[in-house]
């Protein structure tokens, strides 16, 4: 149990970036009800545009000046996506049946997929991405914490905080609660709900880029599929914390995180269980522990009942 | 007296269903005008076209000498239209005051709305010792208060109140109805919605009775008050 300080270390790096991610499923499902599936794809555009913003600066730009802009970069690509899949895909389809945006959604997942393999210089395989050098942090003994990781842990926190504070305090954060709440009624205040629909697009999509930005930096490469499985998985921490709450999108990436660290380290140490264990499994037991809790609480670790929401 | 608002032959239909069928009337300045009618007669398809939730398909809305037809329902607050909605819709998962401020989303003079929140805590003063509680947990005629608040915090020419005493006791629904009186003697306009007809004609400047879209009797609100039909309809005689 030695390495156990890593084992959660390596679980909360990894849930703060599903955790990321998946405010960008939880802020649109909370406000229109919508299951954003391209979302993961807007992770991944996030990425590229990143990726972008880094080769158009000049050679030898050192990375602490590089990230901020590649995080601007990212978050403008992918807020542009965004908000234009919300105007053109899932605007026209507000009053549709429910299906008919979901099929829109993973139609638009594919088509992006398929938008940057094709026209992305040498998208086709992946493609190397500005990677953190470096040593990791020696904490103690047995707890290293890599740069890429210590960037998302100190990164996520921080967005949720702004994220928090712009939601609870500011003006059109109570217009997107009221919006999220009550939307005929919000417009009877005097809110333009369609702009607070793409506000919330938009903050998810910037997250998204961050999220992407952190990808890119630990694993130094990045690739037009990424978004399909993080995107899985982040939807899949949404609904554990319960989708529509803003925190329990973060609590249910990290939960995930952990859960999916410690099975890869513990699981094959159960007797009987070696088969079990390993990196391999962790996307399974990442799906055992969702159907687990969905089982105790429908509603996820921090909604609410379908009831209380009324 | 001024027309504030004019409504003209106004249609409204869901998909093939027309809900309101060509209905006419004004509302003056100072007035209340009431709106009475059975279930599904289309009170509440009127109050949310002439607030812009709902297109007409057909007619013509004037208020305070503006089209209001094609205004997007975002935009009709800032004329001085405000709307209690049936069924109260208060923001549950926000606190009274928050309720309050957002009834003054587009208003910018700070001084002006904490004094309106004041007012509306004087007017209803179990809201001024809840402020700091979730609208959800308040009982259906505090919610009812809130939603009156709510509506009046963007200091509105014409008032719109759907069914405020429904579901109320007969003392909340005395307060609500002592209340719109005393909106009405600080001289606010108001367009009021109500299946009580007893209560909402005695204080009604002009009234119309609605039946399956169409209005099928208008008057003053003594004159509906002693009508025979009326009494029958509506008052529970026979
Ligand atoms: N969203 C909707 N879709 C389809 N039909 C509707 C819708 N809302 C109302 N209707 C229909 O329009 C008609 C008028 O309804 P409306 O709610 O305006 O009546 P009302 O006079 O307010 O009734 P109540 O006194 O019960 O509140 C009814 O026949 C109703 O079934
Ligand atoms: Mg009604």
């Amino acid at each position: 149990m030695h390495e156990l300080p890593q084992q959660l270390a390596n679980g909360l790096a990894l849930g703060a970036l599903y955790g990321l991610i998946a405010i960008g499923y939880t802020m649109v499902y909370g406000i229109v009800q919508l299951i954003n599936f391209a979302h993961g794809e807007i992770f991944m555009i996030g990425g590229f545009g990143a990726l972008t913003t880094y080769t158009a600066l000049p050679s030898g730009t050192s990375l602490l000046v590089a990230i901020p802009l590649m995080i601007l970069g990212g978050a403008l690509a992918s807020v542009a996506v965004a908000t234009a899949a919300e105007r053109f895909a899932y605007r026209p389809l507000r009053s549709a049946p429910r299906l008919a945006p979901l099929i829109t959604a993973i139609g638009l997942s594919i088509a992006l997929q398929q938008l940057v393999w094709q026209f992305y210089p040498d998208a086709k395989k992946a493609v190397t991405f500005p990677e953190f050098t470096g040593k990791a942090f020696q904490i103690t003994d047995n707890l290293a914490i890599q740069r890429s990781d210590a960037f998302v842990l100190a990164l996520a926190p921080l967005c949720m905080l702004a994220l928090g504070v712009f939601v609870s305090k500011s003006r059109s954060g109570r217009a997107m609660q009221a919006t999220a709440q009550d939307p005929d009624t919000a417009k009877l205040m005097g809110i333009n709900t369609d702009r607070i629909i793409v506000m919330a697009f938009a903050i998810g999509a910037a997250f998204a880029a961050v999220a992407a930005v952190a990808y890119g930096v630990d694993k130094g490469q990045i690739n037009f599929e990424m978004g399909f499985i993080l995107g899985l998985k982040a939807f899949t921490a949404a609904v554990l914390g319960g989708i529509g709450n803003i925190y329990g999108a973060m609590v249910g990436g990290v939960v995930l995180g952990l859960a999916e660290a410690l099975s890869i380290a513990y699981i094959e140490e159960i007797p009987g269980m070696q088969q079990l264990g390993g990196g391999a499994w962790a996307n399974v037991w990442a799906f055992v522990l969702l159907i687990v809790v969905l089982l105790v609480r429908p509603q996820g670790l921090l909604g609410q009942r379908v009831t209380d929401r009324a | 007296m001024t027309v504030l608002m004019e409504v003209n032959d106004l249609k409204v239909a869901y998909g093939k269903i027309e809900a309101v069928k060509g209905i006419s009337f004004t509302v003056e300045t100072g007035q209340i005008v009431c709106l009475v009618g059975t279930n599904g007669a289309g009170k509440t398809t009127t109050l949310r076209t002439l607030s812009g939730l709902i297109k007409p398909r057909g007619g013509s809305i004037t208020f305070d000498g503006q089209p209001l037809g094609t205004v997007p329902a975002h935009k009709i607050v800032s004329l001085g239209l405000a709307h209690s909605p049936e069924g109260r819709h208060i923001f549950p998962r926000l606190t009274i005051a928050e309720n309050l401020q957002l009834g003054a989303f587009l208003r910018k003079d700070k001084e002006g709305i904490e004094k309106d929140v004041q007012r509306a805590y004087e007017l209803f003063p179990i809201l001024g010792e809840r402020r700091k509680q979730a609208a959800g947990t308040l009982s259906g005629g505090e919610q009812q208060m809130l939603a009156m608040g709510r509506a009046l915090m963007s200091r509105p020419k014409l008032l719109m109140l759907d069914e405020p005493s429904m579901g109320l006791s007969p003392l909340m629904m005395h307060k609500i109805m002592s209340t719109i009186a005393e909106l009405k003697a600080q001289g606010m306009t108001i367009l009021l919605v109500e299946q009580n007809a007893q209560a909402a004609l005695s204080l009604a400047d002009q009234a119309h009775v609605m039946e399956i879209g169409k209005i099928v009797l208008s008057g003053t609100g003594q004159e509906l008050l002693h009508n025979e039909d009326v009494r029958k309809a509506y008052l529970g005689e026979d």
